[in-house]
């Protein structure tokens, strides 16, 4: 990259909770802040694995979440739709606000909240998790219908309209097990997609995939994202990153170290940890 | 020529492997079958040579005898149904951490499995009376067998839906799914595919252990046989009978499950 960085960007301040891009440096197309993570801390047992992240996604803005393995990336996406309850924090999505609440997690309240967040936020597997007992069309109805209460014949309308986005449109009557791992996961976006929800959560899509079909998957997720959709992506695949990300946020024991428009964080880290882990990352 | 036909196999050679392979499968087939109808044949010989079996009286009873069977199946395919239904119940109940669900099943769990069929059998019939709870023999049979087996297939559907990804759990629940919705709608219908088998496995169980219904007079197929038989003084011919078509039965019924195993197995998942 050209050293054209934007001018006014100053040296951040060094703490786990490091904020992130002043206004004046946003893209024109980014919104408000739309999800929120608040001071989040996570332990399994004695495992201390976020240590206070703290996080804020505008809408329409793509954020790629990097870090070595173990370093608390997959359970931070997790702790935003409460697959993991978070020990200590409070994440807010689409002005729904969950405090951490592990001891009263299974109070009907806080589950409700619980199912308000995962309504705006859509997940994405590593493994895709499509349902093997449903057709394309009816794993992509299923939620809709069921959970949202559309119509069947809006809910297909929909489905068919985001199988078309991602390219699957002409498989909609197969079954998962006929699909290939790039189709697999791709109806795993529409899934996600016809929900309508606010934000996308990618948790290393591609890493279960041939080599030969990852690029198909990055490309709609590329396209995505060029289109506005708000996403948090978990990925390894670094060019993707410096393609899609208005902003990439490097992790390291369980705390953000430093976050920034891609061609700052991949190409001038301001911090010894980043530039450590990109540098391992040339070595592989 | 270019191609180097050498290095391919002749088709002679190859087709009379084929052929030699087919040849030692048939013969092994047809001993197979020669040594069961050599042990039947000699089984049915030497009863026959004891001079007691009166074939007349066999030929005559076995219409009212294997009547029975078509009682044995009804009760089966109405226990098997409701014991499926008793074992979702009891594995949801047995994986909850509702302590009241957990004790309800556990403690059914333990209850049936901790005594017999048969003392089970007579409760519902002769003791549930004494409280004034009057079953009919058919009923009672049923109730009896879907109780036992609900509880034995209760851990079978535990192990099924245990077995059940648990990503696929997540991805439901990431789609804001209740949990009961996830339950209803992903978990089992992708446990009962994985426990079919188990279930024609017991269903051919149950067949054999129906024969205890004939005790509270259901007139099923043990019953029938042991009603000619006593009858008439011709046990024997009719016992034969009964266990002629019991054997039958689960040999039919074990072909059907095998196919069903089969095409669960390149099924679509
Ligand atoms: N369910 C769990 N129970 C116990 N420990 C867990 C659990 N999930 C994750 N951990 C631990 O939390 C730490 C962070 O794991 P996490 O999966 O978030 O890392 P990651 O950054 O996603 O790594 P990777 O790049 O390998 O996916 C690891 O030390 C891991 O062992
Ligand atoms: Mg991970």
């Amino acid at each position: 990259m050209t050293g054209a960085e934007p001018p006014d960007h100053g040296v951040r301040p060094a703490s786990a909770t490091s904020g992130y891009q002043p206004e004046s440096s946003l893209p024109s197309h980014i919104g408000e802040p739309i999800v929120k993570v608040e001071g989040i801390h996570k332990y399994f047992g004695d495992n201390h694995v976020l240590r206070g992240v703290d996080l804020e996604v505008r809408q329409r803005e793509a954020v790629m979440v990097i870090g070595r393995s173990g370093s608390g990336k997959t359970t931070l996406l997790r702790c935003i739709n409460f697959l993991e309850e978070p020990t200590v924090g409070a994440i807010e999505v689409d002005e729904v606000r969950v405090e951490a609440d592990p001891l009263h997690a299974r109070d009907r309240r806080h589950r409700e909240q619980i199912r308000q967040i995962r309504l705006r936020a859509g997940m994405l597997f590593q493994e895709f998790n499509l349902f093997p007992h449903m057709d394309v069309l009816a794993n992509c109805i299923e939620a809709p219908t069921r959970v949202l209460g559309h119509s069947r014949e809006h809910a297909i309308e929909r489905a068919e309209y985001y199988l078309e986005v991602v390219g699957l449109a002409e498989k909609r009557d197969e079954y998962p097990s006929r699909l290939s791992g790039g189709q697999k996961q791709r109806v795993a976006i529409a899934r996600a997609l016809s929900m309508e929800p606010k934000v996308l959560l990618f948790d290393e899509p591609t890493s279960a995939l041939d080599p030969e079909l990852i690029g198909e998957v990055l490309g709609v997720m590329e396209d995505l994202a060029h289109s506005g959709t708000t996403m948090i992506v978990v990925t390894h695949e670094m060019h993707f990153a410096q393609e899609a990300a208005d902003r990439v946020v490097f992790m390291e024991d369980g705390v953000v170290i430093e976050q920034g428009p891609p061609e700052q964080v991949l190409n001038d880290p301001r911090h010894e940890e980043t530039t450590h882990f990109l540098r391992r990352f040339l070595d592989r | 020529m270019t191609t180097p036909s050498a290095t391919i196999q002749p088709p002679p050679l190859l087709a009379e492997i084929i052929e030699s392979q087919r040849q030692r499968r048939r013969w092994f087939r047809g001993q197979f079958a020669l040594v069961w109808v050599a042990l039947v044949g000699a089984l049915l010989a030497a009863l026959w040579a004891t001079d007691n079996i009166d074939t007349e009286w066999m030929v005559t009873w076995a219409p009212f005898i294997v009547g029975g069977a078509g009682t044995t199946i009804l009760v089966c395919v109405i226990s098997i149904v409701l014991a499926t239904l008793l074992a979702i119940f009891g594995a949801i109940a047995r994986m909850s951490s509702n302590a009241i669900l957990f004790a309800i099943s556990s403690l059914y769990v333990s209850l049936v499995r901790g005594t017999p069929l048969l003392v089970q059998i007579y409760f519902i019939f002769f003791a549930l009376p004494q409280m004034g709870i009057r079953l009919d023999a058919v009923p009672a049979g049923i109730l009896a067998l879907s109780f036992n087996y609900g509880a034995y297939m209760t851990e079978i559907f535990r192990a099924g839906i245990q077995a059940v990804p648990g990503g696929q759990r997540e991805a439901a629940q990431a789609l804001g799914m209740p949990e009961a919705l996830v339950m209803r709608r992903v978990v089992l219908p992708q446990a009962v595919r994985i426990v079919i088998p188990a279930i024609g496995n017991d269903f051919i169980a149950m067949i054999k252990d129906s024969a205890l219904i004939s005790t509270i007079a259901v007139q099923e197929l043990l019953w029938r046989a042991q009603r000619a038989g006593t009858r008439d003084f011709k046990t024997l011919q009719a016992l034969l009978i009964a266990a002629a078509v019991y054997w039958l039965l689960t040999i039919i019924f074990s072909y059907f499950q095998d196919r069903l195993e089969q095409r669960m197995a390149r099924g679509d998942r």
